[in-house]
């Protein structure tokens, strides 16, 4: 028994398939086409398109549908949690009245639609994590990014950042698990007692983690620079990224389908 | 009054594909006032097993019992066999979090719901046990020298007044002075009667100062014994992973080649068997 | 025998900013006048007991600490000089302790990149670089995978590959066994005994005397200073100050130093376990 298990972070998942060798570049952008595509389309029909477009791509991905499904998990309240706001406070038609709640046909409706939404949303960028390799991924943002380097934005700096954060997110949640079990053997309890006792319960746990992650940050630190890390100024890249035909096509893919679906949207909808 | 384990086995996540078995048919018994090693090369199940003991895991098959008491879910018993048994994870000073030694001593007792009259009299104990200086007592524990932090945090598990204590590797990172302040530690609690397990990957260590070996490998039991006879079959059925002492290599391989000496791990032995008493 | 030097210490003393201090008030440093010099080609067991100052002096090697008194000479640069601390760097690698903290990247092959991407090294020569490097250390066969699922010996090897891909011509390992097991031990002084055989300058710094006995040469630094230089088999044949220096002689070492001093072999070097049986059976 673990308190905490890596694999449901929706960490990257390595494959030999044509999602994972497009360029991180083409992903980022085709993400965020498909994420506006998501918010601006009403009709339901095109929902069911937004499924089958997943389907599409997990296989093309050759990534279990179940494991994509899982990633969605950690939100999965989040979407419970804004679709039954707009199931009861929703203005329109009442089908059901108990009490002083009242669902309306309307709230039905838009409850499926934000929930949908929102699933989808999740499920679309956690395809970026899933086929891309963080180092890839900053990589990609760096490169995106750097037009706005000379009005003094740190895109290095920040891609880095993200590399260290992804790449410690595995060893602090094992340093957590440790330390718990060590003051659990001391006779900690973390589940006894009200929310402030249970609180108070984990400070034993937090303070020697930060004390951990600290000790580590500076760790690091050294590290990088004994093997000659100063900032991205003269850095080559062993796998430069390099913009094929096919992340061209890929993305020319995506943005047809999705100005399509808009376009269609709009006539069905008006 | 004794620890003991019947057929104990434990599965990591059952029935799903990261499903691993971690310990399997493990048997064994030690008293109050014996030193017990539990030796194995990393990934053997030997800190899964420590953690069995004082019911930090439950066992999946078979049986724990500590002074007669199951170790198992819900029972009443619980909170008292975690207090009985002390559990020294490696290296503990990475648990440590008060603002001052006291408190960090006091943690556990308190947890225990020790009177607080009765506190300052359990922390000077365990730090006399630990052998840490008393002018300690006021400093935060963050500032402690490496091998003061260490003695800190097995003072913080004593606190409890264990009957049993369970070590995982507890002189990885030590220098050879530290390491051996810590077994001399270890060796005047067995004397005064507590029940010491040792979980390490060193054999060196294991057979310098234990009354019986546990080997494991692969989560399954090679060998329950005394040290000699642990040695005696290691040289003879190797263990990957788990080295025999140079001076236990060096005996076998003279015994090889027809020279009348013992297997020993010990130097001055090898030398009295080969050239005799001076 | 050997005569270029990679490193020399001159008189080096270092005092921490904001370091601990004696009764007086007065600084005390980490390192008094420490003098010494890494040649070309030898494997150099540094050697003390935690808290003689030894990883302060690792640190020097490379010029990630600037002596406050004295200088740090590294194949004629000073590490004193600002403009030289990036060529020293592609000089003299270093490996450090706990290699969970010497991972930057997520992917094993990644990771070993890391140095020489840093060096501006083109991408053609990386990928044969970080090939080398994990065949060298063993860990080509795990070349796409995430290195939080390696071994802690494992990483200890990916963090020794990082360091090769740099090709320096000079190591420096601090305590590279410290936190690993006797296999992850014995597979990665394996490595740096191959690595020393094909020419590597090697710097091993360790508490561990049972792992020096293929080093060609050892300084002990107690206190901060140095209290002894010379070679290995000399080292255990001056039993008198290991106490004091908090180092322990290994029962190996102890028992050949025996049987020498009552002539009852003659191995004028310490010999590994055949060498010894051979003696024992002549």
């Amino acid at each position: 028994m673990k308190f905490f298990n890596h694999l449901t972070f929706g960490q990257y998942v390595p494959s030999e398939s044509l999602v994972h060798s497009l360029d991180p570049r083409c992903k980022i952008i085709s993400v965020l086409v498909l994420l506006t595509g998501i918010f601006v389309v009403k009709h339901p029909a095109v929902f069911a398109l937004w499924g089958v477009l997943l389907g599409c791509i997990t296989a093309a991905a050759r990534l279990p549908f179940r494991l994509v499904l899982r990633s969605a998990k950690p939100v999965l309240i989040l979407v419970l949690f804004t679709a039954s706001i707009h199931i009861f406070f929703t203005e329109g038609d009442p089908l059901l009245q108990v009490g002083f709640i009242r669902i309306t046909r309307q709230g039905l409706v838009m409850a499926a639609y934000m929930g949908l939404r929102l699933l989808f949303l999740v499920l679309f960028a956690s395809f970026l994590t899933l086929t891309t390799r963080p180092m890839e991924l900053a990589d990609g943002l760096e490169r995106l990014f750097s037009p706005f380097v000379r009005f003094g934005f740190p895109a290095h700096e920040l891609a880095m950042m993200m590399t260290i954060a992804l790449r410690f997110i595995p060893t602090l949640l094992d340093e957590t698990d440790r330390i718990m079990r060590a003051q659990l053997a001391r006779g900690a309890s973390f589940d006894r007692g009200g929310l402030w006792k249970r609180l108070k319960a984990f400070l034993p746990v937090l303070i020697p983690l930060f004390v951990i992650v600290f000790q580590r940050a500076e760790d690091l630190a050294v590290a990088m620079e004994a093997r000659c890390y100063r900032g991205g100024a003269g850095r080559t890249r062993m796998y430069p990224l390099c913009w094929e035909k096919k992340d061209t096509a890929a993305l020319g893919a995506v943005l047809t389908l999705v100005v399509l679906l808009v376009i269609g949207d709009r006539r069905l909808f008006f | 009054m004794s620890i003991k384990a019947v057929n104990l086995g434990h599965t990591y996540h059952p029935g799903t594909p990261l499903e691993t078995c971690a310990l399997k048919n493990i048997s064994f018994e030690f008293d109050r006032g014996t030193w017990f090693s539990v030796a194995g090369h990393t990934g053997s199940g030997k800190s899964t097993l420590a953690q069995h003991l004082n019911g930090l895991l439950l066992p999946m098959e078979g049986q724990v019992w500590v002074d007669g008491m199951e170790v198992k879910e819900k029972s009443r018993s619980l909170q008292e066999i975690r207090r009985k048994v002390g559990l020294v994870f490696q290296y503990p000073e990475q648990q440590l979090f008060a603002e001052t030694v006291y408190d960090e001593i006091a943690f556990a007792p308190r947890n225990w719901g020790v009177p607080e009259n009765e506190i300052p009299q359990r922390v000077n104990l365990a730090m006399e046990q630990a052998g840490l200086e008393k002018n300690c007592l006021k400093r935060s524990p963050f500032n402690l020298s490496g091998g003061e932090k260490r003695k800190a945090a097995i003072a913080s598990v004593l606190s409890s007044v264990p009957d049993y204590l369970v070590l995982d590797e507890p002189t990885a990172g030590l220098d050879s002075y530290s390491r051996k302040e810590l077994t001399s530690l270890l060796v005047r609690l067995r004397s005064e009667g507590m029940g010491i397990l040792l979980v390490t990957h060193d054999l060196d260590i294991a057979l310098q100062f234990s009354d019986s070996i546990l080997v494991l490998q692969g989560g399954t039991q090679v060998v329950w014994k005394k040290p000699q006879a642990v040695l005696e079959h290691l040289q003879a059925n190797p263990v990957p992973g788990l080295k025999l002492p140079d001076i236990a290599q060096l005996s076998a391989a003279l015994r090889e080649k027809g020279k009348n000496v013992p297997l020993t791990w010990q130097w001055k032995c090898l030398k009295t068997a080969l050239f005799g008493e001076k | 025998m050997h005569q270029k030097t990679v490193c020399e210490l001159r008189d080096v003393t270092y005092v921490y900013p904001g370091g601990a201090s004696d009764d007086s008030g007065t600084p005390r440093p980490a390192l008094r006048n420490v003098s010494f010099s890494v040649y070309e080609g030898e494997w150099l067991a540094l050697l003390g007991s935690n808290g003689s100052g030894k990883s302060t002096l690792a640190k020097h090697l490379n010029a990630l600490l600037v002596p406050t008194q004295g200088d740090c000479v590294v194949h004629g640069m000073s590490t004193k000089e600002e403009k030289n601390t990036f060529l020293i760097r592609s000089l003299v690698a270093m490996v450090f302790q706990n290699p969970e903290n010497q991972i930057v990247g997520t992917v094993v092959e990644e990771d070993t990149a890391f140095g020489p991407e840093n060096q501006g090294i083109p991408p053609e020569e990386i990928e044969a670089r970080v090939e080398t490097a994990l065949k060298v250390t063993g860990l080509i066969g795990k070349r796409k995978k995430p290195t939080y699922t390696l071994s802690g010996g494992e990483k200890q090897r990916l963090a020794v590959a990082g360091a090769l891909a740099m090709e320096t011509p000079c190591l420096v390992l601090d305590e590279p066994t410290a936190m690993l097991d006797p296999t992850g031990r014995d597979d990665l002084l394996t490595v740096l005994g191959n690595l020393h055989a094909a020419g590597k300058t090697i710097v091993s710094i360790t508490h561990r005397l049972e792992e020096i006995l293929r080093c060609d040469r050892a300084v002990v630094l107690h206190a901060g200073e140095v209290v002894w230089e010379g070679s290995i088999s000399a080292l255990f044949l001056t039993n008198g100050s290991f106490r004091e220096w908090g180092l322990d002689t290994p029962p190996l070492a102890a028992f050949w130093r025996d049987l020498q001093s009552e002539n009852r072999i003659d191995l004028p070097s310490i010999p590994s376990i055949p060498g010894l049986v051979d003696a024992l059976c002549q």
